[in-house]
């Protein structure tokens, strides 16, 4: 066979161009030596975005493996384009989170509502209808000059895909920190719902089998996007808008429910969206899976713009696209659903038994405008190998950074009026309420939405199970977390009580954590310290996964998320997905009943606000000690709310976290505008702001009737968890005995305005 | 009680109609995709909520050319009674079956909340009396509802305004954000003048049972049902 040629117009293939690209100089010579010859452009184009760490993982592979991936529940683990539960009766849940960070910061609008676009095709791919979706949001400091434009475009974006396409945005989290002021963190998450024994993958099985493109049509956009994501930012960032993909909701929805149709009639064989590096990584990932070869006529690819090279067909990351895999015989059955959902729909490639991939195109022929006549020539001829498993692999260099001995006895100056610092507190633009942020949202659209955002420590929906003619309800709990402050003052230990957090939130609302998605943000893999904080943080998460039950089934990990030297905090985001086994189990964050007792669940504050909120904002510092956490005792609190829950025995739950012990209690008041008279739980002789403001993870409030607090005492004994009645539910103020007393109108008033000062 | 769902490619608030009318109420009901010519033998037609053909021209402005378009005129001229939720109401003024124009909210963002809505006149779909107090939800960016002052007297004069926003006590909003979009004399929901076509903003499909935390939706339902004759 002929060697792969350049189009007209297309410079060979050197170093430079390779370093362009973003391949290092070893990585080019190790291309070279590979296939013994220098690559076509279209070929060096396709190798470094399948080398790049987006595609390959080059950096994290050889550390995710650490993770815990199994169980009994697990359907589905890491390396399909979802990971799956098993929910029961035959179904199960898929899910996934995903960054687009870099994309996000250049264009809010589009670059958060194509994450949301990506994500969702992840999952319906899968074979799954998307049933919520999540985001975990990280902005600069609320003063940014930048801040309001970002956050308003960013929840915009989400909202204008999430509602058009039907999917309700059920929950979520924000933090603004300076670490982010110019990398900023778009996360999305969704969870969708599908026969177990009808899930499907992305594999390009059967040789000869026809490949099908449908879908949107392939333009510039985005071209490299994947490359994009693989770097640092720098001054120059301003310039890499055409790197930025458009979203088409409607398109997606046409998407959607052709997908669910097509794979009903049993006509494929496989099937993968086109994401990151587009038609090349779908295309390759499917081979790859399959232990097959594939081989496009790129000569057949729809396109809505003139003179499109291979190369740029190759890595345009245009959105709303597919690639299917048909039986072969069985076409037509694509093609008829389609054009019931009036989409276009091509047969560009086969499936081959040679593990290459091959691309063929005509340089001249254009069927945009009909010009020239096809008669392709060899453009790509690459082993699917080495742009998969031998693909670069690289164990990091790591250097603990320094120890911060100095900082650790810091608890602030003790303030004169705690009451006014609640109020501050509860106030602040990461405290208080995100309302101006979900009522953006459709949060209940397909009438599942079961605890709405704010009302819950997770979200909790009602999902529609359809075997035949039957349909059976589910209830699913959904939380997303992260504190990054926390993970950099310790990165195992914050990346811990991010798990921790995430499954402890399922547990409030009475449901059982079934399984994890991460989407693990952090700074320049090249730099020892950053490498040391990812591969901490990856223990971290390994050590809390195990000990909390909820195994690690998909995941993501965005790199380089630096601007000009500068990284973010490390931000390993997680989303739990659990399920409630019966809907009478659930509950509520707030206070129900005037006279119900108010409990302390775990170990008492021992006062340290390392991390805190209030710390931070006080100091300007991640300052102080950190706070640590006992995952055995964790895994005991978790055990014993869910129980609680269970035996119906508590009518509220409400974790600590974020803010502290007081701003918990206030939002359990806020909640249905109940007072609390409540004392503070010490075990440790620490000032009352530092008891009231501590993040120290593992504790829960819950609220109770009078009669049931020997049993709920009894329980908590029985699993070694520490039970102290504080309280009760009562008046129209939050009175904490000898520390403070608001008013719960006015601890509503300041929560409900927080982010004003931002959007308003 | 037998009720055809109109799907258009870009419904999605198609299911929770469905649900609500079927599962939750009790009716028969399927689907009447928008290229089928016909609704089937249905005694009451929804037009569910979504983005009818993506909306990028204008909410509903499309879907006003459908297939289906016909046979929804055509069971509107005959007296039968349709829904219009959200998107559905956008569809039923761009087909001209309701008078008046949805556009975009005055503070420009899409908004999804619980609102209050009082019933302002006696319909098929409003037979729980005049007065009567519903929590629905809402999820729009573009249901601003307006018309001029001819439309608006004349809305007055024929008692077709269904629904107006209001306090949790039923009191009129007063320019404050009980109204949540900025609809001219808080119109919530209209009528058409034969009074067997409603279009209306907020969602009585997304609020018809106790799991949801809300079921004043289901007086909508329950309404037309006893309209019909069904029970």
């Amino acid at each position: 066979m002929s060697t792969p040629a350049n189009f007209p117009g297309e410079p060979d293939s050197s170093p430079e161009i390779a370093r362009e690209f973003g391949l290092a100089h070893d990585e080019w010579v190790r291309v070279l030596s590979t296939l013994g010859r220098a690559p076509s452009y279209a070929e060096l184009g396709v190798i470094s975005v399948m080398w790049s760490e987006h595609c390959s993982y080059k950096s994290s592979r050889i550390h995710l493996g650490r993770l815990p991936t199994s169980g009994p529940q697990v359907v589905q683990g890491p390396g399909e384009n979802a990971g799956a539960v098993d929910v029961g009766d035959g179904f199960c849940a898929v899910f996934k989170m995903e960054s687009h960070n870099h994309p996000s910061y250049i264009e809010p609008y589009q670059g958060a509502a194509t994450g949301v676009g990506g994500i969702l095709r992840d999952v319906f791919t899968m074979g799954a209808r998307p049933v919520a979706s999540l985001n975990s949001l990280r902005f600069g400091r609320a003063d940014h000059p930048k801040t309001p434009y970002l956050l308003k475009g960013v929840v915009a974006g989400i909202g204008g895909y999430g509602n058009c396409i039907g999917v309700p945005t059920v929950g979520g989290e924000l933090q603004f920190d300076a670490s982010y002021d110019g990398n900023i963190l778009v996360n999305a998450f969704t969870v969708g719902i599908a026969k177990t024994d009808e899930l499907f993958f992305g594999v390009a099985e059967g040789v000869g089998n026809p490949i099908i493109y449908v879908g949107a049509k392939t333009g510039r956009d985005g071209i490299h996007g994947a490359t994009m994501a693989s770097a640092e930012f720098g001054e120059e960032t301003d310039s890499k808008l055409p790197t930025v993909q458009v979203g088409d909701p409607f398109m997606e929805k046409l998407l959607l429910e052709a997908c669910l149709e097509i794979f009903a009639t049993g006509c494929l064989s496989g099937v993968q969206d086109m994401g990151a590096a587009g038609l090349t990584s779908s295309s390759v990932e499917m081979a790859e899976r399959a232990g097959n070869g594939i081989e496009l006529d790129l000569d057949a690819i729809p396109r809505r713009t003139k003179a499109l090279s291979p190369y740029e067909m190759l890595l345009s990351e245009s959105q709303e696209r597919m690639l299917m895999v048909a039986k072969k015989g069985r076409e037509n059955e694509v093609f008829e659903l389609c054009a019931k959902w009036d989409l276009d729909a091509s047969i560009v490639g086969r499936v081959t038994d040679t593990g290459r991939f091959v691309c063929k195109a005509t340089p001249g022929f254009d069927p945009f405008d009909g010009s020239g006549k096809p008669d392709p020539v060899l453009v790509v001829d690459l082993p699917v190998d080495l742009l998969t498993n031998a693909a670069p692999k690289y164990d990091r260099p790591q250097a603990m950074r320094p120890e911060r001995a100095s900082l650790v006895t810091m608890t602030g100056d003790a303030p004169d009026d705690l009451g006014a610092e609640l109020l501050d507190l509860i106030g602040s633009p990461n405290i208080g309420s995100r309302s101006w942020i979900w009522r953006q949202y459709d949060h209940i659209v397909r009438d599942g939405t079961v605890i709405r955002p704010g009302e819950g420590d997770a979200a909790l929906i009602r999902v529609f199970c359809q075997d035949g003619t039957e349909t059976r309800e589910k209830f699913l709990a959904l939380s997303a977390d992260c504190n990054g402050r926390h993970v950099e003052m310790d990165p195992f230990g914050g990346a811990a009580m991010a798990v921790a957090e995430c499954t402890r939130n399922i547990v409030c609302v009475g449901a059982k954590p079934l399984g994890l998605t991460d989407c693990l943000n952090f700074g320049n893999p090249e730099m020892p310290e950053q490498m040391w904080r990812f591969a901490q943080a990856i223990d971290g998460l390994a050590a809390a996964c195990t000990a909390l039950g909820a195994p690690v089934v998909s995941g993501n990990v965005s790199f380089y998320n630096e601007t000009d030297g500068k990284a973010i905090v490390p931000t390993p985001t997680v989303a739990v997905v659990g399920q409630l086994e019966d809907p009478r189990y659930r509950l509520g964050l707030g206070f129900v009943r005037e006279g119900d007792v108010i409990a302390h669940l775990g170990r008492p504050s021992r006062g340290v606000l390392g991390g805190s909120e209030w710390l931070v904002e006080r100091s300007g510092s991640s300052a102080g000690a950190f706070v640590g956490i006992d995952l055995e005792a964790e895994a005991a609190l978790q055990h014993a709310a869910l129980e609680l829950a269970r035996g119906r025995l508590v009518k509220s739950a409400h974790d600590i976290s974020d803010g502290g012990f007081a701003v918990c209690l206030a939002e359990a008041c806020i909640a249905h505008g109940h007072g609390a008279r409540v004392t503070l739980p010490s075990s440790e002789d620490a000032p009352a702001h530092a008891l009231l403001f501590s993040e120290e993870p593992s504790r829960i409030i819950v609220s109770l009737s009078p009669t049931d607090v020997g049993k709920v005492a009894e329980i908590c004994r029985r699993y070694g968890v520490p039970f102290a009645k504080i309280g009760s539910v009562a008046g129209d103020t939050l009175a904490i005995e000898g520390v403070c007393e608001v008013p719960v109108e006015e601890l509503a008033e300041s929560y409900s305005t927080a982010l004003d000062a931002i959007v308003g | 009680m037998r009720v055809a769902v109109v799907q258009f490619p870009g419904s999605n608030a198609d299911w929770d109609a469905l649900h609500a009318v079927r599962d939750v109420l009790g009716a028969d009901a399927w689907y009447a995709f928008h290229k089928e010519p016909s609704l089937g033998d249905a005694d009451a037609v929804v037009i569910p909520g979504g983005f009818s053909y993506g909306d990028y021209l204008r909410a509903g402005a499309i879907a006003g050319f459908s297939p289906i378009d016909n046979s929804i005129r055509e069971f509107a001229g005959r007296g039968g009674p349709i829904l219009g939720i959200c998107n559905g109401f956008q569809i039923l003024t761009e087909m001209g079956l309701l008078p008046g124009a949805l556009t975009r909210n005055a503070h420009l963002r899409f908004e999804c909340r619980d609102i209050y809505l009082r019933v302002e006149n006696e319909g098929p779909f409003t037979g729980m009396g005049k007065g009567t107090v519903l929590r629905l939800p809402i999820a729009h960016a573009d249901g601003r509802y307006h018309t001029n002052e001819e439309g608006l007297a004349e809305l007055e004069r024929n008692e077709q305004i269904a629904f107006r926003y209001s306090t949790r006590k039923g009191d009129p909003p007063n320019g404050s954000d009980a109204n949540p979009n900025g609809s001219v004399a808080d119109i919530a929901g209209v009528y058409n003048r034969e009074k067997n076509v409603l279009g209306m903003m907020p969602h009585p499909e997304r609020a018809s049972e106790d799991i949801l935390g809300n079921d004043d939706g289901l007086q909508v339902f329950k309404s037309l049902r006893r309209h019909l004759g069904f029970e």
